[in-house]
């Protein structure tokens, strides 16, 4: 068994081995991406990283799209005088060797000038000059060397510009905290000194003119979400926060005009500054991900056209009734229509959910979003793209996402502010008839220490440092909202097609009498003369020998026939093969016949996930499980024999009933998580409170939802629940504490005993120990689950 | 000791031309991409000879 690693791209060389160069090569696209490599001296690339490289596709028609100006127009940056540049996005881009390779490709065609590489979003910026190189002949370069571009139509659509507001108001808060804190210093040590007094005014006057920009700028976020919550009726976290800021500047401010103290300008500033940066450690944005795609990035940008015998690229968008559309293989049809010619053979899984290939004939009426698999077909469009029925479906209102987030913050603000309030009565009572002159120094005091930095800043870097740990393990959600929805479900449904089974359709079972050695080199040979997108999935993953074939007939629609010495094999439909199949066909299946008598069949691409059934049992304990399927019931003995008896199985769902469950649940008052991959539970992901998009490529595409994982880590699927509920665990256990901080300062105030040096020390002191205390605790939990941070 | 006047003055000009400059620079994307740039140091060959 030779383990030899291709030189290229790190596959295990199997059989065909390619050997150049001294190196050896899984197959011949790596050989030949690495001689383009040594042509042009970048065999730098391989010192970087061992084996980064990646196979190059097969050369296709996939980008002849480019070849309409108005497509490329649009997926440009900058086009004028000659020159062009283009963003490209680049699933492939993976480490250091990519990058150089990408940032070195001038040397592989003089008219690219520059390249630029952003590794998180895996794009890479070409200016490139057009008299010798156009952007299909660009792209096509990308993908002969194993980066091949991927290009859909949210390319064409402009990006919004990142909101930056909240790094101008950090730095403005920290700015002026540094310096306040400078500024204030000699001020905690209440000596004497002559030569302080005389400056002390200028100090204060600083301190002032700084805390300036930091109430009116960065803290106004706050002022203005207190007032939007106190207009609802609604005493979120902010109301506190606000009601401190605006304390503690009025009564420093007071102090400084009236020369009475040095007021609490430092606190003030610091306050704020470490809210920001709570705010801003919350947020963790996947560059390389998007969690809006919709069918747009599914659908192709331009198709081919038919008119009088010519063939034309069109984009999408310019496709009118009664145009007659060229759909080859692998492509998706992006518009209701009707069959004029071809065989198609339809993959309706990512749209309807069901998983077996479709017949159709001539005249035959499709739905946009069905991919072909096979030889190419002609469909004369029926609708345009955007009136097609799915599409129409897609669009719709009832889609939208309804946010009803109830976070555990604003549930403890609640009590927090009216106690607050409460203890400051009660102060201010007693102190009115103890002392009348310091009731203002009590109650300010009181409101400034009670300000709930730590509190607030518990929730963000919890959930901030778990989405960080979820991310790392193949897990990515949108905000830091998912967690705590994800806490409060109890009712999970999951999709079949895609979801329970895997959509890869390069693996396969046979079912049948066992088949000889000879009988399996047998069908290898024969496949390998067929095209057909099963018959090369055999070929590639069967052992067997070459057998020499004496003829070979395909017949389209229906299989394949060989002829070897004495014995004729047949491959393909039932009824080809003469099998008589009593059974409900769940999956894409190939019958095999021998001399006419039926062997067996190979099923395609329905196999359940590994484990994914202890996945169900685990999550059964504490939620109700519901399987959609847009299937037949036909897998529903196997799938109830292997799930708990809890679950409900609902089948032929078509993705309008998907989305009407959740429904029906969410009247029952249960919150709902849906677990689905494909465009047919868009509609259900949305409106779940939780909706998770299962991907088998994360870089590719995946409906719009608020989490998406990694297919291959479903498994895993109930330790993330744990770590979702054991961080609002966390953040419950670090008010307490927080709360024990403010205890303490309110002792300190009530007395009317709080000078600035203990706001000063209170406040830093109980928020640094506060978020070391829930980044430890996250990383413990994190660490006893899944093994490492 | 009144030159502290001038002293605070002058750092402060400084302090804040250099707040000024970070808003330019991070409005100009600066520092969109914290990834590459760490990347990039790393290659050897940074000067084409044509």
């Amino acid at each position: 068994m030779n383990t030899k690693k291709c030189y290229h791209c790190g596959d295990i060389a199997q059989e065909n081995i390619v050997v150049y160069d001294d190196k050896q090569f899984c197959c011949n696209g790596c050989k030949i991406v690495y001689e383009i490599f040594k042509d042009n001296d970048l065999t730098a690339f391989y010192d970087f990283e061992k084996n980064a490289g990646s196979t190059p596709i097969k050369s296709t028609n996939k980008y002849s799209f480019l070849n309409n100006t108005s497509v490329v127009s649009s997926l440009l940056d900058f086009q004028e005088d000659g020159l062009e540049i283009v963003t490209l996005h680049i699933p492939k881009i993976h480490c250091s060797s990519c990058v150089w390779v990408l940032e070195h490709l001038q040397k592989l065609h003089t008219s690219i000038v520059n390249s630029r590489v952003h590794f998180s979003k895996k794009t890479v910026q070409i200016t490139y000059k057009t008299a010798n190189l156009s952007l299909i002949q660009l792209v096509n370069l990308l993908a002969n060397i194993g980066y091949e571009p991927y290009i859909s139509l949210e390319n064409g659509e402009k990006k919004k510009a990142k909101n930056k507001q909240h790094i101008y108001k950090l730095t403005v808060a920290g700015f002026a905290f540094g310096n306040t804190m400078f500024l204030s210093f000699p001020d905690y040590f209440n000596q004497p000194d002559i030569w302080l007094a005389h400056y002390q005014p200028l100090f204060r006057l600083l301190m002032f003119l700084f805390s300036l920009p930091v109430v009116f700028y960065a803290a106004n976020d706050y002022f203005i979400s207190a007032y939007k919550g106190l207009r609802k009726n609604i005493l979120n976290i902010d109301v506190p926060i606000s009601i401190g800021v605006f304390v503690l500047f009025f009564r420093s401010s007071y102090e400084f005009f009236t020369h009475t103290g040095q007021g609490y300008f430092d606190s003030l500033s610091g306050l704020i500054f470490f809210l920001l940066l709570g705010k801003l450690f919350q947020q963790k944005t996947y560059d390389f991900l998007s969690f809006e795609r919709d069918f747009k990035s599914y659908f192709p940008i331009a198709v081919t056209k038919s008119i009088n015998n010519t063939e034309l690229i069109v984009p999408v968008n310019e496709i009118k009734v009664d145009d007659i559309l060229i759909i080859r293989n692998e492509e998706v049809i992006p518009m209701d229509g009707e069959i004029v010619n071809g065989t198609p053979l339809l993959d309706y899984s990512f749209v309807t959910g069901e998983a077996n290939l479709i017949h159709k004939k001539i005249g035959d009426k499709v739905f946009a979003g069905a991919k072909q698999q096979g030889t190419s077909i002609y469909v004369k469009a029926t609708k345009t793209v955007n009136q097609s029925y799915l599409t129409k479906l897609w669009s719709q209102n009832s889609y939208q996402k309804t946010s009803k987030l109830h976070t555990v913050t604003d549930a403890i603000s609640q009590y927090f502010t009216l106690g607050l309030l409460f203890i400051t009565l009660c102060a201010a009572i007693y102190w009115f008839w103890v002392d009348k002159t310091q009731v203002m120094n009590v109650v300010t005091s009181i409101l400034i220490v009670a300000c709930p930095c730590a509190l607030a800043l518990s929730a963000p870097f919890t959930f901030g440092n778990v989405l960080r740990i979820l991310g790392k393990q193949g897990f990515y959600l949108k905000n830091s909202g998912v967690i705590e929805n994800i806490a409060n479900v109890n009712t999970i449904f999951f999709d079949k097609t895609g979801t329970l089974t895997t959509r890869n359709k390069q693996k396969f079972l046979y079912k049948g009498t066992p088949l000889t050695y000879q009988e399996i080199s047998m069908i290898k040979s024969l496949v390998k003369n067929s095209n057909h997108p099963l018959s090369r999935t055999l070929f590639k993953n069967l052992r067997g020998d070459n057998l020499k074939i004496n003829s070979f007939k395909e017949i389209e629609g229906q299989g394949i026939e060989g002829v070897f010495g004495n014995n004729i094999l047949k491959i393909g439909s039932a009824k080809f093969t003469n099998t008589n199949n009593l059974d409900i066909e769940t999956e894409s299946r190939v019958y095999i016949s021998l001399n006419n008598l039926p062997k067996g069949y190979y099923s395609f691409g329905s196999q359940y996930r590994l484990g994914i059934f202890d996945v169900l049992k685990k999550l059964s304990k504490k939620n109700r499980i519901n399987i959609l399927s847009g299937d037949n019931n036909a897998s529903q003995e196997f799938l109830k024999k292997q799930s708990s008896e809890i679950t409900n199985f609902y089948f032929q769902q078509s993705p309008q009933d998907k989305l009407n469950h959740i429904k029906k649940c969410q009247e029952n008052n249960q919150y709902v998580m849906m677990v689905g991959d494909g465009l047919n539970d868009a509609g259900a992901l949305l409106q779940s409170e939780v909706g998770i998009a299962v991907a088998e490529d994360i870089n590719v595409f995946s409906p719009a939802s608020d989490a998406i994982i990694d297919a291959s880590k479903l498994e895993i699927l109930p330790l993330f629940f744990k770590l979702c509920t054991s961080s609002i665990l966390i953040v419950k256990i670090s008010f307490t504490l927080s709360i024990l901080y403010n205890l303490t300062g309110l002792y300190f105030a009530a007395l009317g005993l709080l000078t600035p040096l203990i706001a000063a020390i209170l406040m830093p002191l109980s928020s640094i120990s506060i978020v070391l205390f829930v980044t430890i605790a996250t990383n413990l939990t994190s660490k006893h689950l899944f093994g490492k941070v | 000791m009144s030159v502290i006047y001038i002293l605070i003055c002058v750092s402060l000009c400084v302090a804040v031309l250099f707040l000024f400059i970070f808003f330019i620079a991070v409005k100009n994307g600066q520092f969109e991409d914290q990834d590459t740039p760490a990347i990039r140091i790393l290659f050897n060959d940074t000067l084409d000879k044509n």
